[in-house]
């Protein structure tokens, strides 16, 4: 970024005269400062996760969790000022509850990152306020199955419904961006944060778009990815928080869950393995023929 | 001038004016209190050594009608809750609703220590009385069962007026009528729950259950029951009443006296 | 009697007949069922102020989306009034969402109506719809606002009459063709009994093809004309 404001970065309602709106290239540089988050779409679920520097040794270990749930089978990272991702977060589970109570059922991740992408972007719009300091990642998984309405009793004709299409493919795992200036998209692999220049590059070579990737397989990705991306010569201390959501009948049921301990250890011991010079193990394998 | 049968025999509109209906009338203030209209019958419940165990019928009558047979009304909350809803359905779907919220609220953070059915309980008396207090009250008599903070077996009934209640058996509706005598020859006090078994819990809260499709005109013979204990919920929502009594049908000749 | 007496003095029997003064009155036979390809609705066309027949052709069948419509009774007001809202909302759902509301989302929204506002209320509905995920579904909500998902439905004054009826002729999987004549059956019966039904059959049949209406008229010993274009 080579220009300041020349005056027309006081307001955030004020463009410049190139047609820029400098409060939000200002909040942008917040997130650049932000730890490494990146969310994965698998195909049978979503991981999220997220570089957690450490800025106290008096902080526990393991706690503050930064990762949130929103309804059951959504969640949220964001990379930049903290309590800006919590206003983001708590304002999403306002929507998803809003939702719930007209329409009865869980919210379509689309339909939140819809809102959510709105509600950032109004905050470009007023002298009163200042765009999020967040670019927020938002992973959900919408329930293949048939929902019943909130609260219904009763069941249709044993046969089951008639006249179903059944080929069509319904639900399934969802991915998006939301960047201060309320700009979003659908993403396959998606970065913020850091290091996101070096998390995006390993993303690409996972070649996402043919589907391929399983989700325990992007839960070793997104902690390699994570601990890649970590930059050893400036932040020194970090932790991995890791969170999944698979299909219904995957290991969390469609629901937004903590990668179990075990499981992130695993791949927390991958990830530094594969990081270390390879000549040790070829040597090893040499050893053996 | 009316040629309607119901106007028959009344002054003639023409001779004496038209007739003055306002006594009829009374100009009560616009009331809040609905009253139910779909509604369920009876739950009961049953404390024993290791858990609780509930049931309900599947049906929701409208007025005397049977009108709906398959309605479930045995809801699981978690793996150590399950309430039981006895009174209007749509109400019932409300607070299925209003629980379903509070359960995804409580899994923001990822605690330790869930909702246990006395918190539960609790909650639940907090909603029926504000509501009760506001003059709309939700129409319903709730069993909330399950285990309390210490993982013993909880039993505890609200009902529309936000009133509590505890005891090893419980019943609501009809069933506190007729099924809590029945439960009580077995678990008079809670010191009698130590030697009741699951088996003989549940053995009990069936037979409970054939007394009232017996007795009470709006039960049906397909019902649901749960059994709660530390291993989890077990939940069946499509039982039928078994080894019921009719054949002594045979002996009964007229009312009195007549022998054949 | 009081003014918000919808029970009787027993306590027990509804008063499925409660209105404001003078209003009219879906006093009505409306029925919907599931069959092989989707849903079919029907009702008959009796519209009452008491005793006198305010509309002997009413549509009872009411289009709240392309492809999930609504069969009504209890006040024509309120009714009329809850559809049009509903059709308001399954719009803009459509709209904002890029996607067609589901059959669900549509008996989400009309239970929320007559549920939250019971106390003014007398609004019996059926709602019946058809989409590619889920196939034809039906669902009925009663007088007090309660959601209830199923096979088939009957309401209105008429179906007290029909329950034998349509209890011991109920198959589930039936051809469109059977489902018709169900339907007509059950109808001709609710007719035939309760003097608050009356007139034409009208049907909406949903299918993936989209809707159809039929009708069927009295004088043609409810055989035609069928099909209507």
């Amino acid at each position: 970024m080579t220009s300041i404001g020349t005056g027309y970065d006081l307001s955030n309602s004020v463009f410049s005269p190139d047609g820029r709106n400098f409060q939000v290239e200002y909040a942008v540089k917040a997130v650049e400062n932000g730890g490494t988050a990146i969310g994965i779409r698998c195909k049978d679920g979503v991981v999220l996760a997220l570089e957690k520097l450490v800025t106290s040794k008096l902080q526990k270990p393991d706690a503050n969790k930064r990762i949130s749930t929103v309804d059951r089978n959504i969640g949220i990272v964001s990379s930049g000022l903290l309590p800006d991702g919590r206003h983001f977060v708590s304002r999403a589970r306002d929507e998803a509850a809003s939702w719930r109570s007209l329409y009865k059922a869980p919210i379509p991740t689309s339909a939140l990152a819809n809102r959510m992408g709105s509600y950032a972007q109004a905050y470009t719009l007023y002298s009163s306020v200042r765009p999020f300091g967040v670019t927020a990642i938002i992973g959900g998984w919408d329930s293949e199955a048939e929902l019943p309405v909130d609260g219904q009793v009763g069941s249709g004709p044993k046969v089951g419904a008639g006249g179903k299409k059944e080929d069509g493919k319904h639900g399934g795992p969802f991915l998006y961006m939301i960047e201060p200036s309320g700009l979003y998209w659908g993403y396959y692999g998606a970065a913020t944060g850091k290091g996101r220049q070096v998390a995006k590059s390993e993303l690409e070579k996972l070649n996402l778009s043919e589907g391929g990737l399983s989700l325990e397989e992007g839960v070793k990705e997104a902690a390699r990815i994570i601990h890649v991306a970590h930059d050893d010569n400036k932040d020194k201390e970090f932790e991995l928080e890791m969170t999944w959501i698979s299909s219904l009948d995957g290991p969390t049921k469609g629901r937004h869950e903590e990668v179990p301990k075990e499981l992130r250890e695993e791949a927390e011991r991958l990830a530094k393995k594969s990081l270390e010079p390879e000549d040790d193990d070829e040597e090893e394998e040499k050893m053996q023929e | 001038m009316n040629h309607l049968p119901q106007a028959w025999g009344r002054p003639r509109d023409d001779v004496y004016g038209a007739y003055d209906h306002s006594h009829f009338q009374t100009q009560l203030p616009n009331q809040h209190t609905q009253s139910p209209i779909v509604t369920g019958t009876s739950v009961v419940a049953a404390k024993f050594k290791d858990g609780v165990v509930i049931a309900a019928d599947n049906l929701a009558s409208y007025g005397s009608l049977a009108r709906f047979t398959d309605v479930k009304r045995l809801r699981k909350f978690n793996d150590e809750v399950v309430v039981g809803f006895g009174g209007d359905v749509s109400d019932m779907q409300y607070l299925d609703r209003l629980l379903n919220s509070l359960d995804i609220r409580e899994n923001y953070s990822n605690n330790e220590n869930p909702l246990h059915a006395k918190n539960l309980h609790t909650y639940l008396a907090k909603v029926m009385y504000k509501r009760r207090s506001d003059f709309d009250p939700l129409w319903n008599h709730l069993l909330v069962t399950g285990l309390d903070g210490e993982k013993k077996p909880f039993l505890a009934s609200v009902d529309l007026l936000g009133t509590t209640f505890s005891s090893p058996t419980l019943a609501t509706g009809f069933g506190a009528h007729l099924a809590q005598p029945i439960l009580r020859r077995t678990i008079p006090d809670e010191d009698a729950v130590a030697n009741v078994s699951q088996e003989e819990a549940v053995k009990l809260v069936q037979e409970c259950m054939k007394v009232l499709f017996y007795r009470d005109a709006r039960s049906m013979d397909k019902y649901s029951i749960a059994v709660i204990t530390t291993s989890g919920v077990e939940l069946k929502q499509d039982e039928k009443l078994e080894n019921q009594s009719w054949a002594f049908a045979e002996r009964i000749r007229g009312y009195g006296t007549q022998v054949n | 009697m009081t003014q918000t007496g919808m029970i009787e003095a027993d306590g027990i029997h509804v008063d499925m007949e409660h209105l404001k003064k003078g209003e009219v009155n879906l006093g009505t036979s409306i029925m919907a069922i599931n069959f092989k390809d989707g849903v079919i609705l029907g009702a008959d066309s009796r519209t009452t102020t008491g005793a006198y027949i305010a509309n002997r052709v009413t549509d009872k069948l009411t289009q709240v989306h392309d492809t999930i419509w609504c069969c009504r009774s209890g006040s024509a007001a309120d009714t009329q009034a809850v559809a049009d809202i509903v059709q308001y909302h399954l719009g803009m759902y459509g709209i904002t969402n890029n996607e067609a509301p589901t059959t669900q989302t549509a008996a989400a929204i009309f239970q929320e109506l007559c549920y939250s506002n019971k106390d003014q209320l007398s609004a019996g509905m059926i709602i019946a719809g058809y989409d590619d995920r889920h196939g034809g579904q039906v669902y009925s909500i009663p007088l007090g606002g309660s959601l209830h998902k199923q096979p088939y439905a009957i309401g209105g004054s008429g179906s007290t009459y029909i329950y034998g009826y349509c209890d011991a002729n109920w198959r589930e999987d039936m051809t469109e063709e059977e489902g018709i004549q169900f339907v007509k059956g059950s109808l001709q019966e609710a007719i035939k009994w309760d003097g608050s039904s009356g007139g034409v059959i009208r049907m909406v049949v949903l299918t993936a093809k989209g809707a159809q209406r039929h009708l069927y008229l009295p004088d043609q010993n409810y055989e035609g004309p069928g099909k209507q274009t």
